[in-house]
């Protein structure tokens, strides 16, 4: 007989904790019934922002019905439990459904803090905390000017954020007398205040609503104690969480004296088999409102009901995070609370970083610190922090800026213990790590892959690298990212090489900076870096050597050694007269035929000496070569958008096909797919491409860096509401850079993971222009695209080039080893064993 | 220009032949392969412009199973010089025949010579 754990309310920590027990070698034994309030299943609240950027509910779905429904989880849906009866086990729900349990999971979680200010209640009043509280918010906008979020600590920054997002002009009202009150000193929050200030939100410190009254200017006036007013057509609450602990009270739980259901360090209640995880529980009188905890006491509530050992001992509260643009961080007792800490400050008002240092009496001790504007040593310090390690000789080196050049100071990872958590989204210590790498990691790629380190909020990059570099170097792996064994540089630096020493030719290169002959790998990666920087035609003599198997003969060489031809189709938009032709062609050529994924169309089985008569064909029809042998752009698949389709919004062909001219034959690292949907239903599944377009209802959004194939990956939201000219400038920056800095054969999707910084810096270089190298790309991609040819063309118009497309040098005859069956009226290669049949037969017959 | 291929001489034991010339020299770009028809063999030639040397093998690739290998890339694993399959991309020696990552494959190798401008081949 199954035990029945019913767990109330579906959150991030509830679904943590279901998710754990269905992965746990125990999942057998269980029978798991969980409660939603909301009418979704778990979503990822942490990134409930991101609503306003672009995501979708969707997107933010931590589960879905189809995986718990397949995983045997029971789940109710707008069902909300109002009573607990301990005596018997049962809960009820406000519906009267009632359903017993052997353990009980509380996970309701919190509701937001609304002040009792008179008038607080009325329209455009609202809170921050659920998707449709979003969507209220979005509704309530439109018919809004101004908007306030009352309350400056970290959720109201980010729903100030939102409302500045909405279109809105934005102020934050704070009863403080500074910004982010809890995790910050006073330096910190007025260098924070500057900074929201610059960005045009009104800050309001040291201020008490007293009451809403209807406005003159605007929809409602806030009146505040000083005497002072404010006017502003919507309000949103965001002054701090209460715990929901409705449900422990009406049963007679223990209850904290301001709230919260008590728990024990095994995370139950005050009735035994009554657990409480999360928002809602109180440990040694202490709410934890960060995930974070949440998932710990998860963890060791499903421990204890398993009869495994494991305690919650509190949790570290640091916090690091990019508020409106701006960096801001925390760590353990930031305002220097514990008798004789003692500080270290640096402020530079220029250049907007303030940081503090807060060490204990002996100065042995890091007791927390405060980073605004830069908080690249959040990594190191907390975990010199969280870990109670020693601190180095002159710790200001931590908070001083780098003198020209000098490596930032590390801790020195080494001294990390084994379990020290490196990554808190995902619990990933540092043995964790170092096992990866033990099992043969040896990209951040890897580590993600394999521990979800650094996948979450992407705080711990750095530390997971250096983790990951330590170990690396102690195994005595040599991290070597070298070409090949003709160059000591990786294609990176090799494209730096070529571009600034403008070398024209790989045999230059190779005296310059390689050795030996060159092979089948550097010679086809400098080929593509010399195409993609100077746009040469690539059969030039001094280029053809250097070409792959593809490339060589502008076709794909396929398992025969015959050739697929495959003309472009801009965008998958074709005429009928075109579509004949590839028709007359495929027939005289007796070529096999089929639809590409890309929305064109391919010819199987043409011979090498076919080649030019086929494309002669081709070209003189109006086609032009589409690459699809080339490490460079292939397709941009498109739906038919606004021009037929009842729910486009913008005309995704047309933008579709002006995309493919622009970048065809842009070779890169590797190929490059485009997709560019018409509306959010999203027909021409852009999400999966390196580069994807979505139309709105104000323009295009762009996404980056996904990928369908082998490794599929949903591509990256990168800005939102694009005019055509910024979409354009964006994608000529970040392919550029793509192409000055990806590694050889890897796809964008790779190259992003393996960014250090992640998004947060790609969206850093090509939209803010950090590196100052936004022109400079810009001018790559001109000179790219000014120096475009089709191929095909030049080859046909060129006697000498065709001169190599015949099989025999010395004869006219062809392939006598090509054999074809007919399969569904078309041709295929016969297989090694219809060949020798065939063979035997036509010997037998002579 | 050097001619013919000296570590040849061990490798492939009694040429029956006369030099039989396939083509100018003139055909091949430098750095890449052509394929000829001799003595209905199909035979795959490559000149090295950085070692000014031209090299003869079989044309079949006998992994891949298909006459490609004069559309592979040439170029050097450590001391040896080596054509990659355009197919699988195994290396083969062009001096030796030899498959480096397959013990048990080869490809034939046949003298070649550059004399008056011409390509000409042992078979």
């Amino acid at each position: 007989m199954k035990e029945r754990i019913i767990v109330v309310g579906n959150g991030m920590v509830g679904h943590k904790f279901i998710e754990g027990l269905l992965n746990s070698e125990w999942a057998e034994n269980y029978e798991i019934v969980t409660f939603a309030e909301e009418s979704r299943l778990a979503y990822d609240r942490v990134k409930l922002s991101s609503y306003f950027s672009g995501s979708t509910a969707e997107d933010l779905m931590l589960t879905s019905e189809t995986e718990y429904q397949a995983r045997g989880v029971r789940y109710l849906l707008n069902e909300k439990v109002t009573a607990i009866d301990p005596a018997t086990n049962t809960v009820t729900t406000h519906t009267g459904h009632t359903e017993t349990y052997d353990k009980l999971v509380l996970a309701t979680g919190s509701y937001p803090f609304v002040p009792p200010i008179p008038g607080k209640d009325q329209p455009h009043c609202l809170v921050y905390r659920t998707i449709e509280d979003l969507e209220a918010i979005t509704a309530s906008a439109r018919e809004s000017e101004t908007g306030v979020v009352v309350g400056g600590g970290l959720l109201g920054l980010e729903a100030a954020n939102a409302l500045q997002n909405l279109g809105l002009k934005t102020h934050v009202v704070e009863f403080a007398p500074r910004l982010m009150a809890v995790q910050l000193d006073e330096g910190g929050g007025e260098l924070l205040r500057r900074m929201i200030e610059d960005l045009g939100v009104g800050v309001h410190t040291g201020k008490n609503t007293a009451e809403i009254v209807a406005g003159e200017e605007s929809r409602y006036r806030m009146n505040f104690a000083d005497g002072t007013h404010l006017e502003t057509d919507m309000i949103v609450f965001s002054a701090g969480i209460r715990p929901q602990d409705e449900l422990g009270r009406q049963c007679g739980l223990q209850l904290g004296e301001r709230g919260g259901i008590a728990i024990n360090n095994a995370c139950q209640t005050s009735v035994d088999n009554i657990y409480a995880i999360g928002e809602c529980a109180l440990w040694d009188n202490k709410i934890f409102g960060l995930v974070a905890p949440g998932y710990q006491m998860a963890k060791v509530a499903l421990a204890h009901i398993v009869g495994e050992s494991a305690e919650f001992v509190g949790a570290d509260m640091s916090t690091k995070l990019k508020l409106l643009g701006v960096d801001v961080a925390s760590i353990g007792d930031a305002q220097a609370r514990t008798p004789g800490a003692q500080c270290y400050t640096y402020s530079d008002g220029v250049a907007r970083i303030y940081k503090r240092l807060v060490v204990s009496a002996d100065g042995k001790k890091l007791l927390g610190a405060v980073l605004v504007g830069e908080a690249e040593a959040y990594g190191t310090l907390q975990q010199i922090c969280v870990n109670d390690m020693d601190l180095p000789e002159a710790p200001e080196q931590f908070i001083l800026p780098a003198i020209d050049g000098e490596a930032a100071p590390g801790m020195g990872v080494d001294a990390l213990p084994e379990g020290a958590q490196i990554c808190s989204c995902f619990d990933v210590t540092k043995g964790d790590i170092c096992c990866s790498v033990q099992g043969g990691a040896v990209s951040i790629g890897d580590i993600k892959a394999e521990t979800k380190a650094s996948t979450g909020c992407g705080g711990c990059a750095a530390l997971v690298k250096q983790v990951m570099d330590s170990e690396l170097t102690k195994l005595g792996v040599e991290v070597n990212n070298n070409l090949c064994e003709h160059f000591a540089y990786s294609r990176a630096e090799l494209a730096d090489i070529v571009r600034v020493k403008k070398i024209k030719t790989f045999d230059e290169l190779l005296d310059s900076h390689g050795t030996g002959l060159g092979c089948e790998i550097c010679k086809p990666t400098v080929g593509s870096i010399l195409a993609s920087f100077w746009n040469e035609y690539i059969l030039e003599e001094q280029h053809a050597g250097l070409q792959d198997t593809n490339d060589i003969y502008l076709g794909n060489m396929q398992k025969d050694g015959t050739y697929s031809v495959v003309p472009r189709v801009a965008g998958g938009e074709i005429t009928p007269d075109k579509l004949i032709v590839l028709g007359e062609v495929a027939k005289e050529f007796d070529l096999y035929t089929k639809i590409t994924g890309g929305q064109r169309i391919d010819l199987f089985g043409a011979q090498m000496h076919e080649l030019p008569a086929i494309w002669k064909r081709l070209i003189d029809a109006g086609f032009e070569t589409g690459h699809a042998y080339g490490k460079s752009l292939r397709t941009v698949k498109s739906c038919v958008g606004s021009t037929w389709c009842r729910y486009g919004v913008q005309d995704s062909v047309g933008m579709a096909i002006g995309l493919e001219n622009r970048y065809k034959g842009l070779r890169a690292p590797h190929k490059i797919k485009f997709g560019v949907s018409g509306c959010t239903r999203e027909c021409a599944e852009a999400q999966s491409k390196d580069i994807g377009v979505i139309a709105t209802e104000n323009g295009w959004n762009l996404y980056v860096c996904g990928n369908g194939g082998m490794r599929p990956r949903h591509a990256d939201l990168f800005a939102t509401d694009l005019d055509d000219e910024t979409l354009i400038k964006y994608i000529d920056r970040l392919l550029m850079f793509y192409i000055r800095t990806g590694d050889r054969l890897q796809r964008t999707s790779v190259w992003l993971e393996n960014l250090e910084g992640g998004l947060d810096y790609l969206r850093e270089v090509v939209i803010e222009d950090k590196l100052g190298l936004a022109e400079e790309l810009e001018n790559d991609m001109a000179e790219n695209i000014g120096n475009y040819q089709c191929e095909w063309k030049t080859t046909i118009e060129d006697p000498e080039k065709l001169k190599r497309f015949r099989h025999f040098v010395n004869s006219d005859e062809s392939d006598s080893n090509l054999v074809y069956m007919n399969e569904r009226g078309q041709p295929r290669p016969a297989t090694e064993e219809e060949r020798v049949k065939i063979i035997e037969a036509v010997e037998v017959a002579s | 220009m050097t001619t013919s291929n000296a570590a040849l001489a061990e490798s492939v034991p009694e040429q029956s032949g006369e030099w039989m010339t396939v083509c100018a020299m003139n055909d091949l770009v430098p750095g890449t392969g052509l394929c000829a028809l001799v003595n209905q063999q199909q035979v795959a030639i490559f000149y090295s412009h950085r070692l000014d040397e031209l090299f003869a093998i079989g044309n079949y690739d006998p992994i891949g199973k298909a006459n490609v290998m004069s559309r592979g890339i040439i170029g050097s694993v450590g001391e040896r010089v080596v054509v990659a399959s355009p197919l699988y991309k195994e290396h083969y020696d062009l001096r030796t025949g030899e498959c480096l990552e397959s013990e048990e494959h080869s490809v034939p190798v046949y003298p070649v010579r550059c004399a008056d401008g011409q390509v000409q081949i042992q078979i």
